[in-house]
């Protein structure tokens, strides 16, 4: 126990800063995701037939071992002289972030009650409008669920991007195995399953922030 | 006024939903679509709002083609009330009723005063009611509220696809007894589904019997029930129709033909019932208790005679039966 705290008390701070960069990489990766993520699976809702192929590819995506993505990145980016570091890792995270959050919003605005848009249209509201006041608010439920798998997963992930240098909690891991230091392999491990469970719980926070009363007490009772 | 003219619908040569459709709806006039499953009413009555699509002939609502007016346009000036009700749930009740006014523009203040109007219309307390969700109601306001939403614009025209379908029986009948007050005093051109007999012949002004896509009889519903056109029309209303029909006719109808009864004071314990009510529950609450007559009252509860079984016999022999016999020579 002593050396535990011993070796806390001299890699706390290199711990903490570490944590710091996994968590922006991660955080980044997913803002970008989104950006591209959600748009896409709103978009694919109203053209059945790429619908198909995005998420078949998406699945693939998802389908290939980390460190092989990662290692495919490499020469690609070398093209740029960014061969390592920050930029491959981030390319490699938005793009296992796509599929939990295209497929959720794709699926959840497809799963809205069909008589729920039927009446919105028989209503004569828009497209645009039927989206925004109908579709969306209640897909929300759904379309964050994907958004918090694809952040848990991202978190995961992010540490084999140690590897390619990259950085953040995946560093102690790395080194922790290459030196035999269980203290490293432990502590990194540890961290990224607290971060995880954090940013997590910030999410579903968020959800129930944003997702109506109406809804989630429906939900409830469903 | 909705005029249908030699409306046909068609998925393919051999597939035809609605077959040269022809009928219209009068201002201010219920005109119920009633018919087997599949026979084609949905379609029809969604080809008015243009959610599907009219292969042949046209609909002409308030004196416009319906294909010559924008969809959304259309949509907003049609009253549209559907079976599941379709309330949003992520909106209040006061935003789901005010969507359409919304929609079009309608200032905070307008929409206010007209979301208190509709809802004191309905008999529902606008201030309780408005910031409540959808699943905070029970099945019948919720459907009350489904049927306030399509009157928000002030549409001419409302089409109303099975709107009580949903509801047990006894809630059933009061909305509907309310939906028909509300009707006396809004006269909406309206356009309703159902595949229930008692509900068409209750709401109807006229009803368009439909099978397979063509009309087999369109007509009001003493006619209907008095004069089938033809085999499937007669089977359809059942070999009760004489029965059914009673519900078109009311105790006051009978008193001003054959008079009601004497009361006779010396028996205890009877039942009354109102001159408003309709024959059929006079008949069922004759057969229902011991007693030889039910006491008639006025809408003060005064006492105004006594009805009984053999008057009730004899009416549906001079009134309807003797329409029938007519149809049968004819």
């Amino acid at each position: 126990m002593e050396r535990w705290l011993n070796f806390l008390e001299v890699n706390a701070s290199r711990i903490l800063e570490l944590t710091v960069d996994h968590a922006i990489l991660v955080t980044l990766a997913i803002v970008v995701a989104l950006a591209i993520g959600i748009p896409l699976g709103i978009y694919l809702t109203t053209n059945e037939y790429l619908a198909g192929v995005v998420l078949q590819v998406a699945s693939i995506t998802l389908t290939i071992p980390s460190i092989a993505l990662f290692g495919v990145m490499i020469p690609i980016f070398s093209l740029i002289g960014q061969g390592i570091g920050f930029l491959p890792a981030f390319v490699a995270l938005v793009l296992y972030a796509q599929l939990p959050i295209i497929r959720n919003t794709y699926t959840a605005i497809k799963n809205v009650n069909p008589e729920m848009r039927d009446a919105a249209i028989g209503m004569g509201m828009k497209t645009h409008q039927r989206l925004w006041r109908v579709e969306i608010p209640n897909a929300l439920p759904v379309i964050m669920a994907g958004i918090r798998t694809a952040v848990v997963l991202n978190i995961g992930i992010a540490v084999i991007a140690a590897y390619i240098g990259a950085g953040g909690l995946g560093v102690l891991i790395t080194q922790g195995i290459s030196r035999g230091d269980n203290y490293l392999i432990i502590s990194g491990s540890i961290a990224v399953a607290i971060l995880a469970i954090i940013a997590d719980a910030f999410l579903l926070m968020i959800q129930k922030f944003f997702t109506n009363k109406g809804y989630s007490q429906v939900t409830a009772e469903r | 006024m909705i005029s249908f003219k030699h409306v046909t619908k068609a998925y393919n040569e051999e597939n035809i939903a609605v077959n040269d459709v022809d009928f219209t709806v009068e201002q201010g006039k219920i005109v119920v679509l009633l018919g087997p499953s599949g026979c084609g009413k949905t379609t029809l009555l969604r080809m008015v709002n243009r959610l599907e699509s009219i292969t042949d002939g046209e609909i002409i609502i308030n004196g416009e083609n319906s294909m010559d007016l924008d969809a959304i346009e259309l949509r907003r000036k049609i009253g549209y009330v559907i079976q599941s009700n379709g309330l949003f749930p992520n909106m209040t009740i006061e935003e789901n009723v005010m969507l359409v006014p919304d929609l079009l523009g309608w200032s905070k203040k307008e929409k206010r005063e007209r979301f208190t109007y509709l809802m004191k219309l309905s008999g529902l307390d606008p201030e309780e009611y408005g910031k409540r969700f959808p699943y905070q109601l029970s099945g019948g306001q919720q459907q009350r509220i489904g049927v306030v939403r399509a009157l928000a614009a002030d549409p001419p025209v409302m089409l109303m696809d099975e709107p009580f379908g949903a509801l047990d029986p006894i809630i059933r009948e009061k909305i509907q007894d309310e939906f028909l007050q509300i009707q006396r005093e809004v006269k909406k051109t309206i356009l309703f589904v159902s595949h229930d007999i008692d509900e068409a012949i209750k709401m109807a002004d006229k009803i368009v019997l439909l099978r397979d896509g063509e009309i087999m009889q369109f007509d009001t519903p003493s006619e209907m029930l008095a004069h089938p056109k033809n085999e499937f029309v007669s089977q359809f209303f059942g070999k009760d129709r004489a029965i059914k029909s009673l519900s078109l006719h009311t105790v006051k109808d009978l008193q001003g033909i054959i008079g009601l009864g004497e009361v006779d004071d010396s028996i205890q314990d009877t039942k009354t019932i109102n001159v408003h009510q309709d024959l059929r529950n006079t008949l069922s609450m004759l057969m229902n208790q011991e007693a030889d007559q039910v006491i008639v009252t006025d809408d003060e509860g005064e006492r105004i005679g006594s009805i009984t079984i053999d008057l009730v016999q004899k009416y549906l022999h001079f009134e309807i039966k003797g329409k029938l016999s007519v149809s049968q020579e004819g």
